[in-house]
């Protein structure tokens, strides 16, 4: 026994090391197999702090770009409202469904009910330079925002809310190998999953599209309604090449991505006010099995 | 001792500040992006403890970890940089200088040996690194280039940092 503890006092750091070595790997093990991790992330206080006091000296060189889009986005929305009124003056249910900005025309289900609901973060961190990138927003629990809301900016997508703290929020960047998003293309309504391999910044994947349907460079790629934290129709990106792997049934799709993610500012958070029942549905449908 | 004690933890606020406020957000080339916070573990004294390296290998990484939201990532690294730092460093210094030095710095040694030093253990932390963040063999080269390219970055920065800030 004596000899047990002269062993361990002198060897003593590497047994601090094998300790530590095995519990950060099993960490990146779990992390790896569970999207996201439930504790030490970026929506914590401290670095939440430090953040938040110092994005603001780096996006003052993205703010003139990020109020031309905002300007831009007043505009739609002013001009796609007052159709909304014009047309909702004539009491015809097909009038809002025929609407073409999927911000308002997606917003309502067929019983005349809001089923989304925005409302406005800041960016305070982001990256683009990891395989897995995620954004730190400067909205928390207490400003009521919850995890699977999506994240739009300028009505095109961004991400989805993973962790919540008090005052920040993780958001899973589209821009992370772990994160799949249901797609399609808004021309002919083929949908595939749409994934980022690691690679370029500003381009997407989007695969499982079938060989036989006809796409386009230029082709516009919109989501699907499948997802429930996104409403259907947002904008998330223009085919820019795309090709048929030999032997392979399914096109390799790339897609440039709508939004810059390299001076994102200023993000909408949508919330699906049904996801509640959405959830419990779907549950019961599994149960089932 | 409370004199050092104070010096290495403002290094290591700067360092780890100074990798999460700036240099996350460079990407040059769409690929390449420095991890420079590895320089407190380079620039630790050569008497410290080693079990003191790898706990503080360990608080580096979780700190950096918690900041980019790879958690357990740079911690694994960082921890088993602290663990070989000093059986390497008995490879590559005398015992004399380790003695009669307090620790290494290009002014005690010399600009060919902090270079040499530096790109050890920047090579094996980036390899490492970009292995474990990839999780993947898929891409192999892809991520091998990352890491090498990054690392060139890395080293350069670390040295270029010895003469801005630790001029006698």
């Amino acid at each position: 026994m004596r000899n047990l503890f002269r062993l361990i006092l002198r060897y003593h750091h590497v047994f601090l090391f094998l300790i530590l070595e095995i519990f950060s790997l099993s960490l990146v093990v779990s992390y790896n197999n569970y999207q996201n991790a439930k504790f030490l992330t970026s929506s914590n206080g401290i670095s939440g702090y430090f953040f938040e006091n110092f994005a603001g000296v780096f996006q003052v060189f993205d703010l003139k770009k990020a109020n031309t889009e905002l300007a831009e986005e007043n505009a739609q929305l002013r001009t796609a409202l007052q159709h909304y009124q014009l047309r909702s003056s004539n009491n015809s249910i097909q009038s809002y469904q025929s609407q073409r900005n999927p911000l308002i025309s997606m917003t309502r289900d067929s019983l005349n009910k809001i089923v989304y609901f925005f409302t406005t973060a800041r960016v305070i961190n982001n990256s683009v330079n990891q395989r897995h990138n995620f954004l730190t927003l400067n909205k928390g629990r207490i400003q009521g925002v919850k995890p699977d809301m999506g994240v739009v900016s300028a009505g095109r997508v961004v991400g989805l809310v993973t962790n919540v703290g008090e005052n920040y929020s993780t958001v899973i960047s589209i821009l992370n190998e772990r994160w799949k998003l249901s797609a399609k293309i808004k021309r002919n309504d083929f949908f595939g999953s749409l994934s980022w391999n690691g690679k370029d910044y500003r381009k997407v994947q989007l695969n499982e599209i079938p060989y036989h349907v006809p796409v386009q460079n230029g082709d516009t790629v919109v989501t699907t309604g499948f997802s429930s934290s996104f409403p259907e129709g947002l904008e998330i990106g223009i085919v820019s090449e795309y090709s048929l792997g030999s032997g392979s049934n399914f096109y390799k799709i790339d897609v440039n991505l709508a939004v810059d993610f390299r001076s994102i500012v200023q993000v909408a958070l949508v919330e699906n006010r049904q996801l509640k029942e959405i959830n419990k549905l779907e549950s019961l449908n599994n149960d089932g099995k | 001792m409370v004199n050092n004690l104070l010096k290495y933890s403002l290094i290591f606020i700067v360092a780890v500040l100074l990798q999460v406020l700036v240099l996350n957000h460079i990407l040059i080339l769409r690929m390449i992006s420095p991890f420079f916070y590895l320089i407190f573990l380079l620039l630790l004294p050569y008497d410290t403890p080693r079990a003191m390296l790898v706990l503080l290998g360990f608080i580096l990484g979780l700190s950096v970890d918690t900041f980019t939201n790879t958690l357990g990532v740079h911690t694994a690294v960082c921890v088993l940089i602290g663990f070989i730092r000093p059986g390497i460093l008995n490879k590559i210094s005398t015992r004399e200088t380790r003695e009669s030095v307090s620790a290494p710095r290009i002014s005690t040694m010399s600009l060919n040996w902090f270079i040499g030093y530096t790109t050890i253990f920047v090579t094996i932390h980036h390899l490492l690194l970009f292995m474990l963040e990839a999780f993947t063999f898929q891409g192999f080269f892809f991520t091998l280039m990352r890491a090498v390219l990054s690392g060139i970055l890395s080293i350069m920065l670390i040295v270029i940092s010895q003469f801005l800030f630790f001029r006698k």
